[in-house]
């Protein structure tokens, strides 16, 4: 079967494991992974599986732009800023896994069907990728007026990027859980917690309803959407059974990681980038339909 | 002997007390009393500093903003401050803590957490504020680490670094260590806040003091989360005994406690269980409150919640773990008696 290629940019945590998920995908070649650091351990690994690899970022890519029709940003919100400007015009498809939020938030179970013809699509963070599909179903069944979430995760998957910019994480989580997830009012809290063996990564979403809650259809819709993501984050599951008091509703999650890249505990990274990758091989499935209709 | 600064936090970490339901009433008279007694730092915030307000944590009753700038009208030549912990309030809090008077703001991370305190630390320089770095639970970390995170702090620009108790757990061997290390390597002032969860808090201060913190909290009635803190008019009055100038007036001190006592004091703040047991299992503080609620909604000791979450490791934050532990707790229960 024919196959897009790809491209990554950035060969840190995200863009490695993303590569990782990548080769096993049947829709997507691994065709590309940029970086700026010719000793990164992301570029050696690609190199080794016999990726091409590009230490020059996206300067180098643009010298011959035909090697991907979508690329990952696995960058930062600045650096991505930089990216769409540059491949503006070459018919390039942008999955953002940066918070620049450039382009719409997207969560594969929730909106990917509305976003998959636009150039530039953002995957807000990992705990908006764990907890809004939950928001929105709870929100499908009866309205959110608060949605509140909270991501704890492992201090060793927090890369550089995330603990210089906490506030991004925050900020656009809560404002995702607003446009994606539904609620009239969305707060995200992350914390990271140091405890040896690491913990996995786990989720809490708390909402308020505008009446109380119906407890079969909350749970049942609940069950649903964590199958739906269960599909592509095999890890993805619930703690324990939905808990509704009155107008509150409480889900306990935890993340599992396939443990690609980094190790198993890192289900914030795992998140984002099956993800990521989701939404990339539905992208790629509509061009490859469009091509042989053409 | 350097000035020794006092923070009093009963606004603050007292916020927990009272299910942050604190009225600008209360937070007026209490300001006023503080400033007439000259108590020079006054914190007002949620419990779980700005941004706290939340399901997680419990609403607010009014928007803490509003309550520092009530705060800072009558604060005098009182500083008011704000507690902020990077993850929960963001940049954007602390810029309106300061357009309503903050002019000092502790960051506070977990105790190995620091480099998230970066950009916070340095916008609070950049409007001018006086900033100290929080290292809570320092129980958990061996000194040296300790010393390498408040090393961070400093780096980013701030003014001082606190060892935070955060689970009243230290013993006095504890409090030394950490606090001798850092003012042996730090440029900048070193502080102490304590929790009285093992009847410590004054005991671990002077130890502080002596060893050469500056800076150092205390709640008026022992208004803080688990037992409270370092009681400040006990501390000011055993301070001035050992001639230990701290600026602040006793009498008037007393007379804000009775204040205190009557009219904002839901229970006298003891050592009960449940804060003994945080102190022996090393639990921040805050989680008291929670433990006992979610105990009591599905039949289960609280001490038991505690223990568990011991055990996990959980970090200051994490209240959401007390209800999914509790709910465990009760299900095996029931197991138990099938």
């Amino acid at each position: 079967m024919e196959k897009i290629k790809v491209g990554i940019i950035g060969s840190g945590n995200i863009g490695t494991d993303l590569m990782m998920k990548i080769q096993r995908s049947p829709y997507l070649e691994m065709s590309v992974l940029i970086g700026i650091d010719p000793q990164s351990e992301g570029l050696k690994l690609a190199q080794e599986a016999g990726v091409e690899t590009i230490s020059t970022g996206i300067e180098g890519f643009l010298e011959n732009p035909e090697r991907a029709k979508i690329l990952f940003d696995a960058t930062s919100a600045k650096a991505h800023q930089h990216h769409v400007n540059v491949v503006k015009g070459l018919g390039i498809r942008i999955v953002d896994l940066t918070p620049a939020a450039i382009g719409p938030f997207v969560a594969p179970t929730v909106n990917l069907t509305e976003h998959l013809e636009k150039e530039v699509v953002n995957m807000i963070t990992c705990g908006g990728q764990a907890t809004i599909p939950i928001v929105h179903a709870i929100n499908s069944v009866q309205p959110v007026d608060y949605a509140e979430i909270i991501a704890t995760i492992a201090s060793k998957s927090a890369g550089p990027g995330t603990r210089a910019n906490i506030d991004e994480f925050t900020q656009t989580t809560a404002r995702a859980i607003e446009q994606v997830g539904g609620a009239k009012i969305g707060k995200a809290i992350i914390i990271l917690n140091p405890a040896e063996p690491p913990l996995l990564m786990r989720d809490t979403i708390m909402c308020l309803l505008k009446e109380d809650g119906d407890t079969e259809a909350i749970s049942a819709a609940v069950r649903d959407m964590v199958s739906k993501v269960n599909d592509f984050v095999p890890g993805y599951r619930l703690k324990i059974d939905p808990l509704i008091e009155g107008k509150k509703v409480t889900v306990f999650l935890e993340v599992e990681g396939l443990g690609d890249y980094l190790p198993i505990y890192a289900g914030n990274l795992d998140i984002m980038t099956a993800a990521a990758l989701k939404v990339a091989e539905e992208i790629a499935k509509s061009m490859l339909e469009r091509a042989e209709v053409q | 002997m350097k000035p020794i600064y006092i923070t009093e936090v009963a606004l603050r970490d007292g916020s927990h007390v009272v299910g942050h339901q604190f009225t600008f009433e209360q937070v007026r008279k209490v300001t006023q009393g503080l400033s007439k007694a000259r108590v020079p730092y006054i914190e007002v915030t949620h419990g779980d500093g700005l941004g706290g307000s939340s399901l997680q944590y419990g609403f607010s009753k009014e928007y803490d903003i509003e309550l520092v700038k009530e705060a800072a009208e009558v604060a005098g030549d009182s500083v008011v401050t704000v507690l902020l912990i990077p993850g929960i309030g963001t940049i954007e809090d602390l810029k309106l803590a300061y357009d309503a008077g903050a002019r000092a703001v502790r960051i506070a991370t977990h105790v190995t957490e620091a480099d998230v305190s970066k950009q916070h630390i340095e916008t609070a320089k950049n409007l001018g504020m006086e900033v100290f770095g929080f290292l809570m639970m320092a129980h958990s970390a061996p000194p040296e680490t300790v010393l390498q995170q408040a090393l961070l702090m400093e780096s980013y620009g701030a003014d001082g670094v606190y060892v935070t108790d955060s689970a009243g757990a230290m013993l006095p061997s504890d409090v030394r260590n950490r606090i001798r290390l850092l003012r042996e390597n730090l440029q900048v002032e070193v502080g102490f806040h304590a929790h009285n969860n093992l009847s410590l808090a004054v005991a671990n201060t002077l130890v502080a003091i002596e060893e050469g913190a500056t800076r150092i909290d205390g709640s008026i009635c022992c208004l803080g989360a688990g037992a409270g803190n370092t009681q400040t008019e006990v501390l000011v009055a055993v301070l001035q005994r050992m001639g230990i100038e701290t600026g602040i007036d006793l009498y008037q001190m007393l007379d804000l406690a009775d204040y205190v006592r009557n009219e904002i004091l839901p229970q006298p703040q003891d050592i009960t269980s449940g804060s003994l047991v945080m102190g022996y299992a090393g639990v921040y503080s805050s989680f008291l409150r929670h433990a006992n609620l979610a105990a009591e909604k599905v039949g289960i000791d609280a001490r038991d919640i505690l223990v568990e979450l011991g055990k996990l490791n959980v970090v200051g934050g994490q209240e959401d773990t007390i209800i999914e532990v509790a709910q465990k707790l009760a299900k095996d229960k029931v197991g138990d008696k099938r």
